[in-house]
């Protein structure tokens, strides 16, 4: 697990078109690939040109996103995070 | 008296983990005029006048309402049209006299649409 | 002939709702006035519109189950798929514009399935339009909490030891699960292995049909 870079998405909760889902918004996960770059959402949605961010595939533990007590908690969710909103942290603590 | 459902600041289209019952199985096919909207969609974006964000944008803000009691293209025309106004590609008032006009041709879709 | 066949049967083989018949609604009047109008002003023309529907209509999921059934007759187009499956989609004929195509291995070990819960994004290049499920607020809500629960509902029950991963399409990727082949189907050519390949499969909430299925 050492190889894994693992990155916290902000929990921060702002009005508007964004494409970072609040049910991983404060949650860490680890990085699955790096795509990108890809002209920034939430500008383009405005009419405005997007600025290019690095695009990332994040990947989250069902038991890191909704709790240990879920039924299978090794299943996991990949999601499309724009770098903005992820953080360098740590793995996430084992409960 | 505390305020049980203070907003959060999760907006209404963000679904993800959210309540809901059985995934329902029925299944439309889609009307020639569901199809002109897609297809205008995909031609007006193309063209440059809006992104698929400003669709997706425009949708968002139509609220949870307009989720529950319209159809799929039904927010789609009102979210294509509402960027084509917004990117001033044709008026409100050319729009509504249009409309208008349109209506006038005869009580049914078939009528009404020029071919 | 290019506009004949909109009156008759739609490419599912059921017939065109009757819209012609029933009362003109404020958003087909809207329809029509914004197609009129972006037409007058030289922004697009009826033959452009008609040929956008003929493009989409063509569209279908066989598109991809081609794919899946080379990646599962042709090692190298297999690896390539993984590597970068926009590349090796395009080099058969499909093109996902400015999107990227991402295929998802299942294997014994993992189920992958695919779900926008924030709109309803899908590779519309290989499936055609998505079914009116995988827009719906259930599957969009509950598919990334309990996709085991979601998948029993559509008749896929999966041994504890498979993981199932989740794909949110949150952004500018598109997914297509490539789904593991079925038993028996040793030494069968790309065209009826496709036959067995399900719209379902390749979004993962459904598996291939079976060879003696065929």
């Amino acid at each position: 697990m050492s190889d894994r870079h693992y990155m916290r998405v902000r929990a921060d909760m702002p009005p508007g078109h964004v494409r970072t889902p609040a049910y991983l918004r404060g949650k860490t996960g680890w990085v699955e690939r790096t795509l990108g770059p890809f002209p920034n959402p939430e500008q383009l949605a405005y009419g405005h040109k997007g600025q290019p961010l690095p695009l990332l595939r994040v990947r989250f533990s069902m038991e890191e996103v909704w709790g240990p007590d879920v039924d299978r908690p090794h299943d996991t969710i990949d999601a499309e995070i724009y770098s903005h909103w992820l953080e360098p942290s740590e793995a996430p603590h084992a409960p | 008296m505390t305020n049980d459902t203070a907003f959060d600041g999760r907006r209404w289209h963000d679904m993800g983990g959210t309540a809901a019952g059985p995934v329902p199985s029925d299944q439309h096919d889609f009307s020639l005029w569901e199809k002109r909207v897609d297809a205008l969609m995909i031609i007006a974006s193309g063209k440059g006048h809006f992104t698929v964000d400003g669709l997706r944008r425009v949708l968002e803000d139509m609220g949870e309402e307009a989720f529950e009691t319209m159809t799929y293209y039904e927010r789609w025309i009102a979210s294509v049209n509402q960027n084509l106004i917004e990117a001033g590609v044709y008026t409100t008032s050319e729009l509504a006299q249009r409309m208008t006009e349109v209506a006038a041709r005869g009580p049914t879709y078939g009528e009404a649409a020029s071919e | 002939m290019p506009h004949d066949h909109h009156d008759h049967l739609s490419p599912s083989g059921h017939p065109y709702r009757p819209d012609d018949d029933h009362p003109l609604t404020y958003w087909q009047q809207m329809e029509i006035a914004v197609r009129e109008l972006l037409i007058e002003k030289g922004e697009t023309t009826a033959q452009e519109i008609a040929a956008q529907i003929d493009a989409m209509d063509a569209r279908t999921p066989s598109n991809g189950a081609a794919v899946v059934a080379r990646a599962w007759t042709d090692p190298a187009f297999r690896e390539a798929l993984f590597e970068d499956a926009s590349a090796a989609t395009r080099e058969m004929g499909f093109d996902i514009g400015p999107m990227r195509l991402i295929a998802l291995e299942n294997t014994p070990d993992t189920h992958n399935i695919v779900v926008c819960t924030l709109c309803s994004c899908y590779p519309r290049n290989l499936l055609g339009l998505p079914p009116d499920w995988y827009k719906s607020r259930a599957y969009r809500a509950r598919t990334v909490k309990e996709p085991h629960k979601v998948l029993a509902e559509f008749g896929v029950i999966l041994p504890d030891t498979t993981t199932i991963r989740v794909h949110d399409s949150t952004a500018d990727m598109r997914y297509v699960v490539i789904p593991a082949r079925p038993e028996g189907t040793e030494g069968w050519r790309a065209e009826k292995l496709a036959a067995l390949v399900t719209r379902d499969s390749m979004i993962g909430t459904g598996l291939p049909k079976a060879a003696d299925a065929a």
